[in-house]
């Protein structure tokens, strides 16, 4: 019993980074059709300088912990921001363009990432606390999980609130389901983008740091890898649905930590072919919009 | 005669590299309801929808003597270009109120008129626009573009797949819109237009092939027979183009 809480624990939680991740990749193509695949390296960056404004605090207390997240959710938004006004924007409605410049985007941030912090991996620390474990149903759960989950719940909850009570949601919201129209209101859509990659960067940017505590490490390769499940996840929850993308993120990765833990490591198979029956039997995902 | 309040000069516009309007040339009067006519397919729809630059076009458009065929979309409708798209195009997943609150642009929006002219909708305000009839849906759109003070508004077919009783309530929620702003109105239902429309063009293949009075074009049954294929007398909701 307590080792299927533990795997269900550990699950969640990293469903909970998953979608830290699958909200801005969600958010983005629902509203720009833009498949983004330099998401990760804008976890790896917060992640990085995230870590390097730990060190400078000492790393160990919680002040530079709570830093670190803010600096990780600061750098994750203006590289985000920058990257959408300066290789996005020009390449409007060229999707394959946009698809191709944050490839080589992703290639060369991994790349300038090794220069800077070498290959190798650069273990964290942080409070002690984080990584002590808490007793539940007789399971001992890494308090790290923990955390995961409460900065997903909060991210969904803000976004949701943000989405359905201001302006600039609504016009999101709108723009996911008939971008012409909205310009047709005579409102610049173009705005909106941005705003959108801000968010995602900075949920990405969050999700770089804690996504540290969770591996226990910092690598120029820590967000690409995230950002390949994240991918699934977005999909199998219906590409620009963002309570698709939450729900998705936690049955992929309970799905897989059960099959890692039952099924002799197989979670990464388990989860492609999951990925796979999704497409064959229901191709626009959990909750994704019928195409017009 | 008043100064044309938009002017549209050798305009062609193209979707996914083929051409579906060939430089037309046509002006839309300062007062009163100019209807595009055209069979099925011959660009009156891509016209519109040129003009507000929602496909790609090129030639001259000025609005009120104002090029704006090298602005964004959303520009040239905050020039005072209401729109009122084929098949509605309302924001199903936000509701009524929601829909609304997009459109207004200006810091003193026409709520009282449109309450007026459509009480239902007040009523739904809370609703998903989704839910609504497709009857509703229209007047939803066609709401839209009057809450601002527009010196034009482009509507596409706004009594396309409605019933009879609905038509007659769009067309009168037009009529009394025109009185504040004039309007280029594409329209099959050739009741509708002859009720409406104090001008007419008509489009085929891409050009403008006539211009005249709405009224006299569809009283010559020869002309609007080898025009638009149909007799310009036939009963609402069988005369479609």
């Amino acid at each position: 019993m307590s080792t299927l809480v533990l795997v269900l624990a550990t699950g969640v939680g990293l469903g909970a980074l998953y979608f830290l991740v699958a909200s801005g990749l969600s958010l983005i193509y629902g509203l720009m059709h833009v498949l983004n695949f330099a998401h990760g390296v804008f976890l790896t960056l917060g992640a990085f300088i995230g870590w390097e404004a730990a060190q400078r605090m000492g790393a160990s207390g919680w002040a530079a912990f709570v830093v670190s997240i803010l600096v990780g959710g600061i750098v994750g938004t203006l590289f985000a921001t920058v990257t959408e006004l300066a290789l996005i924007r020009p390449l409007y409605e060229r999707h394959i363009e946009q698809v191709l410049v944050t490839v080589g985007l992703a290639f060369a941030a991994v790349a300038l990432f090794e220069g800077i912090w070498g290959s190798d991996p650069l273990y964290i620390s942080g409070p002690a606390w984080l990584d002590e474990t808490t007793s539940l149903l007789g399971a001992r759960i890494p308090n790290v999980y923990f955390v995961l989950m409460i900065a997903a719940t909060a991210l969904l909850a803000s976004l949701v609130v943000f989405l359905k009570y201001t302006r600039f949601g609504m016009i999101i919201r709108a723009g996911v389901e008939n971008r012409a129209m909205v310009t047709a209101l005579g409102i610049d859509v173009k705005k909106s983008f941005t705003l959108v990659f801000a968010i995602g960067g900075s949920a990405a940017g969050v999700g770089g740091v804690l996504a540290a505590h969770y591996t226990g490490y910092v690598s120029a390769h820590l967000g690409q890898g995230l950002l390949i499940f994240a991918f699934i996840v977005t999909v199998i929850g219906g590409l620009g649905s963002l309570a698709g993308a939450a729900i998705a993120s936690v049955l992929v990765a309970v799905l897989q930590q059960l099959a890692n833990y039952y099924l002799g490591g197989t979670g990464d198979f388990i989860v492609v072919a999951a990925l796979a029956v999704v497409l064959l039997a229901r191709p626009r995902g959990l909750l994704g919009r019928r195409p017009a | 005669m008043s100064e044309p309040i938009l002017t549209v000069d050798g305009m062609s516009a193209s979707i996914g590299g083929q051409q579906v309007v060939e430089s037309v040339t046509f002006e839309v009067p300062s007062t009163g309801i100019t209807a595009v006519l055209g069979r099925n397919g011959v660009g009156k729809t891509s016209t519109l929808r040129g003009i507000l630059g929602l496909i790609k076009r090129q030639g001259r458009v000025t609005l009120a003597g104002d090029r704006i065929d090298h602005e964004p979309t959303h520009k040239i409708v905050r020039r005072g270009i209401g729109y009122v798209p084929e098949d509605r195009e309302v924001f199903a997943s936000l509701t009524v109120a929601e829909n609304f609150a997009l459109a207004e642009r200006q810091a003193a929006p026409r709520r009282e008129f449109v309450a007026e002219l459509f009480p239902d909708l007040v009523a739904r305000s809370k609703q998903m626009a989704g839910t609504l009839s497709g009857g509703q849906q229209q007047m939803v759109s066609v709401a839209r573009a009057l809450l601002n003070d527009n010196r034009l508004l482009l509507v596409d077919e706004p009594t396309k797949g409605l019933a009879p009783r609905i038509v007659g309530e769009v067309a009168d929620a037009l009529e009394e819109a025109s009185h504040t702003v004039p309007m280029l109105l594409v329209e099959q239902n050739l009741e509708v237009v002859r009720r409406l429309a104090t001008d007419a063009i008509v489009i085929d293949s891409g050009r403008v092939v006539h211009r005249g009075d709405a009224k006299e074009l569809l009283d010559d049954a020869a002309l609007t027979k080898r025009l638009l294929g149909v007799h310009g007398e036939a009963p609402a909701g069988e005369a479609h183009a």
